[in-house]
């Protein structure tokens, strides 16, 4: 599978980077948790944080002229363990410069079916809009939030405690329905790429140039099984700030872990990001695809239980 | 009492939901790549056997039911509550027809069963997979018929009514599959 993807993206002219795991800046996104630690360089001590993702060093990649990179990398989320999770996981992500979000979605494609080749369970690859398939399943416009309208789907199908949960939050709603009637339905058939995310779920996303109610943002599924996430990429550095602090009043509304921007991130937005997609595949969950494991600790060497 | 985070349910453990004692059964979590982490449990009402599915936020915690599986010997029924006694301490306690539901038509007197206990009160009484019980009440049996075939109901000392192979007499002792309610094969004496 490793070698696959480098050839891959060696024919294609796209550089392989490295960038550091551990590092002085992490996201301000609420919903990922890192793992922190004290770095003792006497008589200094800071604090590094092992990277949630690539993302902010590879855009400072890209912002000094890489050109479009990837990386195959470990990366690091705090509390999350299950069947399709492991704390420390395996990411390949991608920075295509020039490419828009369809013409990113059309490698993605060709990718996904080059690594299935073999196995052949791929069939036809459907490529749908958030919107058109969260009506296709529930019935509800994800776009429009109306509590009395959601609260009354989820009474009637069997998510009751949904209301208690997402209360008022648009953005808990939809995590919530998406996950629990929408998502297990993806990708049966084959590949599944849902784009035009609600703009409250943009996360590092531009918003659509014709519609501000989306974001330019993809996601990928096979199986029912979530894969992977791209974005055609915000370079907008005010924009990006505004983002930062938005989450981080919502850190400190929730009671979560505070967060500093990332000063050299911000920066490199600054001096100009250029117009570029990227995706992000979770390597382990692919495995489980290829060799049809049912969960993650079937594919790692020594899960986080035996580690 | 002591509770459980969501990051602790695990196939199981005795929690309390809705006022009721509950067991989970699965936990899967369930967390969008850039979204909230939920826990969706499977989890049966010990009261009521009932299974349903329920999603908790991840963090959130439930109290620890005082559940406890005990092996007992089966007394005797005094027409109200049935009796059972622990071996080792001589323990005695009294279940309602509620509690014992059908685990009552397996029951025979200084038979072994599994008693699940909720704050010290029998909540739900289990028989053993297999029991041997006395027919009591049976069409007489076609002398040479052995094969499998067929068959008839046969009434059970213990109230239970299943289907053995027209062979089988009256008054003999058989083995039965308290899982199924399916006849096993006869007992020798």
């Amino acid at each position: 599978m490793l070698a696959t993807i480098r050839q891959f993206f060696n024919d294609r002219g796209v550089l392989e980077v490295e960038t550091p795991l551990l590092s002085h800046g992490i996201g301000t996104e609420p919903q990922l948790a890192f793992f922190s630690t004290e770095y003792y360089l006497y008589p200094d001590k800071e604090t590094l944080f092992l990277q949630t993702s690539p993302e902010f060093a590879m855009k400072r990649l890209l912002a000094a002229g890489s050109g479009s990179i990837y990386q195959i990398s470990k990366a690091f989320r705090q509390g999350e363990s299950g069947r399709f999770h492991n704390p420390e996981f395996s990411l390949l992500e991608w920075y295509r410069t020039g490419f828009d979000l369809f013409q990113l979605m059309t490698e993605i494609e060709l990718l996904i079916h080059t690594l299935f080749a073999a196995q052949g369970t791929l069939r036809k690859t459907l490529v749908t809009t958030y919107r058109a398939v969260f009506e296709h399943y529930t019935g509800l416009n994800p776009l429009l939030f109306s509590k009395a309208d959601y609260a009354d789907y989820a009474a009637q199908n069997g998510l009751a405690d949904a209301i208690l949960i997402c209360a008022d939050s648009h953005a808990l709603w939809l995590d919530f329905i998406f996950s629990h009637r929408v998502q297990p339905n993806l990708g049966q058939q084959g590949l599944c790429m849902v784009h035009g995310f609600p703009a409250c779920q943009s996360s590092l996303a531009r918003v659509n140039a014709e519609n501000s109610a989306v974001a330019d943002r993809v996601e990928i599924f096979i199986q029912g099984v979530e894969l992977g996430n791209g974005f055609y990429e915000l370079t907008d550095a005010v924009e990006q700030e505004r983002r930062f602090d938005r989450e981080i009043a919502y850190r400190r509304r929730n009671g979560l872990p505070n967060v500093d921007k990332d000063r050299r991130f911000l920066d490199a937005l600054v001096s100009g990001l250029p117009d570029c997609s990227g995706m992000a595949i979770g390597l382990d969950r692919l495995l489980m695809l290829l060799t049809g494991a049912d969960a993650i600790d079937q594919v790692l060497a020594f899960p986080i239980a035996r580690a | 009492m002591a509770s459980y985070s969501t990051n602790e349910f695990k196939g199981g453990l005795k929690v309390m939901l809705d006022n009721d004692p509950c067991a989970i059964i699965e936990n899967e979590f369930v967390k969008p790549g850039k979204g909230q982490a939920f826990s969706r449990v499977k989890i049966r009402n010990l009261k009521t056997g009932r299974v349903i599915e329920r999603t908790f936020k991840s963090g959130e915690s439930l109290e620890s039911a005082d559940v406890v599986d005990i092996e007992m010997q089966y007394l005797y029924n005094d027409g109200q509550f049935r009796h059972f006694m622990v071996p080792d301490t001589f323990e005695q306690y009294q279940a309602d027809e509620k509690a014992v539901g059908d685990a009552g038509l397996w029951l025979k007197d200084q038979d072994m069963c599994t008693v699940t206990l909720w704050n010290d009160a029998p909540l739900a009484v289990v028989p053993a997979n297999f029991v041997e019980l006395a027919i009591t009440e049976t069409d007489p049996g076609v002398r040479g018929d052995t094969s499998g075939g067929g068959g008839k109901p046969a009434k059970l000392e213990s109230g239970a009514v299943v289907r053995v192979p027209l062979f089988v007499q009256s008054g003999e002792m058989i083995k039965v599959d308290t899982r199924t309610g399916e006849y096993v094969s006869r007992v020798k004496e």
